[in-house]
């Protein structure tokens, strides 16, 4: 039992972090650049040659810069193609593609590859919206829909890891800072707790993530269980925890111009998208009950 | 990072499945805790289970933590019951273990885990519940000994302990954290009374302890004389479960009667949820557990990331106790076969209150790891 990441993933947070602080809004072709899609792809494939735990680190840090890039659906894709190519590419679930606009190709739940061709939907979150393809003809793929499906759930609930991790920061901060009735708000044992709340959450949805990075990667017997439980639980804490961050901001987080607006709509998004967490849990249920 | 067992966390678990399989009967699994759990705390200690990660000159088996944290899954597994010294086991030992001198840890460490000598936990008092640093019970030295008087409250165990791990104050002008003095203290001295508290289950687990002019040796101070808050501090790690293993298990002992439960009787699909919300939560505290136990393994300093788990447990337990009551439907109010789950869903409502109230723990997490201005 090794529940850490190495020194060299370490190494990759912190080099992910510090590219993403600087440059939030970097096209894909620069994520590319620094190596980052295919990371889990073999390499006589055109892939890094590494594992979905590395890929991982990346979505985690992703979410936490907000990236809003179409950077987490072509990753999840590469793995499905019989080689790494140099689209971007997105992913249709339930019949939603997102970032259709800002992708070249699409991978349907048939397993085809399709064009990027229909219509932008007006989306909550502005940062990611979702389209509908004009049509799913295109070329068929070898390989199966579950592994994909299971990568993308994973990917989104370690999206969502970073979302809450940066909304209990934003909190903190604020509530280290501001002063009313002449203490600093953070005193205030109604303000603390559910800030302490968001944390014990948002390490437990961790280790979920990364249990259920590890089930993808190593193709474990529990990935069907472990990757829904873990896309459950994350997307809850994510808003939960951009709800309690904008409750402890007051008026102020409750503005447009304040960025916790755009968390919280990703936060949702996630949960959202193949499934709110109730959706997840019957799958769970459905595991330890029938 | 490999979740999986090593080669020899593979072998350990093996050993020990077959050894339980082999020890553990029926009886012993239904039994009633103080009675049966004597002597399977006996056997477990004679296999070699007791005290897994104590060093081996005090009767421990110098084992990994990896392997206590399997102990404690496959204990749960098999719905076996826990070591009767739990305080014994979890606190006085541990706090032995750090502070005490050498004659102090061969004179008590090896009777804990052979439950030859049973302990209870002498912190709280009338006046100082969450605020421990108030306490009041006084220790005046005099000689080769203190005397003690005071009143002690809500002591579990009490009432079959032969040990008291007590917090008094010894220097009588001083306050707070300053001036207090940790002692043990044999519960058969002349001058300790012990008087059952009856609990919201009915039954008398906690207590109430009188000390009249009670004698102890200065032997038997543990750290300093006025350090009494540090040793006291190391107790409290210990008993909030630092690790969370045995919590983690106690989780997965109930969660796993109650989907046997649900099976049985059936569910709604938002009793269905509600499980399964229930079995993530529990994967959670263990993978987070896990993640903890591998950064002290790596830096000696277990991670912040445990610090919740406790707070966690004790409110999914009260949450999984409701539930199967619930699964029980109106039949719920009638205490049928052994009233499991009725003494379980009670006995949740003092996991929120013991080791640390939920609110003193949030105040902890706010305060230490978070680093929010401090309110006090
Ligand atoms: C089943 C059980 C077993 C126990 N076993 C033992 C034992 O073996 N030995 C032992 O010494 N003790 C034991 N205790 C006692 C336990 O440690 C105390 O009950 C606990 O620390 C709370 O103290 P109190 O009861 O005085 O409540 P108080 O401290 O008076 O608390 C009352 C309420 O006020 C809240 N509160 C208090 N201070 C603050 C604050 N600063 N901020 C926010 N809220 C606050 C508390 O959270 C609580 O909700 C046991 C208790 C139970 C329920």
């Amino acid at each position: 039992m090794d529940f850490a990441f190495t020194q060299e993933q370490e190494e990759l947070r912190r080099e992910a972090r510090a590219f993403l602080e600087a440059n939030p809004e970097a096209p894909l072709s620069e994520l590319r650049e620094l190596g980052w899609l295919g990371v889990s792809v073999p390499e006589e494939r055109g892939g890094g040659g590494l594992s979905f735990l590395d890929e991982a680190i990346l979505f985690e840090e992703a979410g936490r810069a907000l990236y809003s890039g179409p950077f987490l659906t072509t990753a999840v894709v590469l793995p499905a193609l019989p080689e790494v190519d140099e689209q971007a590419w997105s992913i249709e679930v339930d019949g939603f593609v997102p970032d259709l606009l800002h992708v070249d190709r699409v991978l349907t739940e048939e397993m085809r590859s399709v064009p990027a061709e229909g219509e932008t939907l007006a989306t909550m979150d502005e940062t990611r919206p979702l389209g509908r393809l004009t049509s799913s003809d295109g070329e068929a793929l070898d390989g199966e829909w579950e592994p994909v499906r299971l990568r993308l759930l994973a990917a989104l609930a370690l999206e969502a890891v970073g979302i809450a991790q940066r909304a209990l920061e934003l909190g903190i901060a604020y509530v280290s800072e501001r002063e009313q009735f002449g203490k600093k708000i953070g005193t205030y044992q109604a303000v603390a707790h559910p800030l302490a709340d968001t944390y014990v959450e948002t390490e437990l949805a961790r280790s979920l993530a990364y249990w259920a990075a590890f089930s993808v990667a190593e193709d474990e017997e529990q990935a069907p269980v472990a990757v829904p439980a873990a896309k459950a639980f994350c997307a809850e804490t994510a808003v939960a925890a951009c709800e309690r961050s904008i409750q402890v901001h007051g008026g102020i987080g409750f503005t447009w111009e304040h960025p916790l607006h755009r968390y919280y709509k990703r936060a949702q998004w996630l949960d959202a998208f193949g499934g709110h967490a109730a959706v997840q849990r019957a799958v769970v249920a459905a595991a330890l009950l029938d | 990072m490999d979740l999986r067992d090593t080669p020899a966390e593979a072998a350990f678990r093996a050993e020990l499945r077959a050894w339980i399989e082999e020890n553990l009967t029926d009886e012993v699994r239904r039994g009633r805790f103080e009675e049966a759990g004597r002597d399977w705390s006996r056997k477990l200690y004679e296999g070699g289970y007791a005290g897994l990660t104590w060093p081996k000159e005090y009767g421990g088996a110098g084992a990994p933590y990896s392997h206590q944290a399997i102990f404690l899954e496959e204990m749960a597994r098999a719905e076996a019951p826990s070591h009767l010294g739990v305080i014994g086991l979890g606190m006085a030992g541990p706090t032995i273990i750090a502070h005490g001198t050498e004659e102090q840890k061969q004179a008590r460490l090896d009777a804990i885990l052979s439950t030859e000598e049973i302990w209870c936990q002498g912190f709280s008092e009338p006046g100082a519940g969450s605020d421990l640093a108030a306490v009041r019970t006084s220790a005046i030295e005099d000689g080769d000994h203190f005397v003690v008087n005071g009143q002690k409250v809500w002591s579990s165990f009490a009432h079959i302990a032969d040990w008291c791990i007590l917090v008094t104050r010894s220097d009588p002008d001083s306050q707070s954290h300053a001036g207090l003095t940790y002692l043990i203290v044999n519960m058969h001295s002349p001058g300790v009374e012990v008087r059952p508290l009856r609990q919201i289950t009915g039954e008398a687990e906690f207590n109430e302890i009188f000390f009249t002019d009670v004698k102890v040796p200065v032997e038997n101070v543990l750290g300093e004389v006025g350090g009494g808050w540090a040793v006291a501090m190391t107790t409290l790690l210990h008993e909030r479960g630092t690790l969370g293993f045995a919590l983690t298990a106690a989780l997965e002992a109930q969660i796993r009667k109650l989907i046997a439960l649900a099976k049985e009787r059936g569910a709604t699909d938002v009793q269905r949820d509600a499980i399964a919300r229930e079995w993530i939560g529990l994967q959670a505290v263990r993978y987070t557990t896990y993640r903890s136990l591998t950064t002290l393994i790596k830096t000696g300093i277990p991670g912040p990331e445990g610090s919740g788990a406790k707070l966690w447990w004790s409110e999914a337990n009260q949450r999984v106790t409701k539930l199967a009551l619930e699964l029980l439907g109106p039949e719920a109010q009638v205490i049928g076969d052994n009233g499991y789950w009725q003494h379980q869903q009670l006995r949740s409502r003092g996991n929120t209150i013991e080791a640390g109230t939920s609110e003193i723990l949030r105040n902890i997490i706010a305060e230490r790891v978070l680093g929010l201005p401090r309110s006090r």
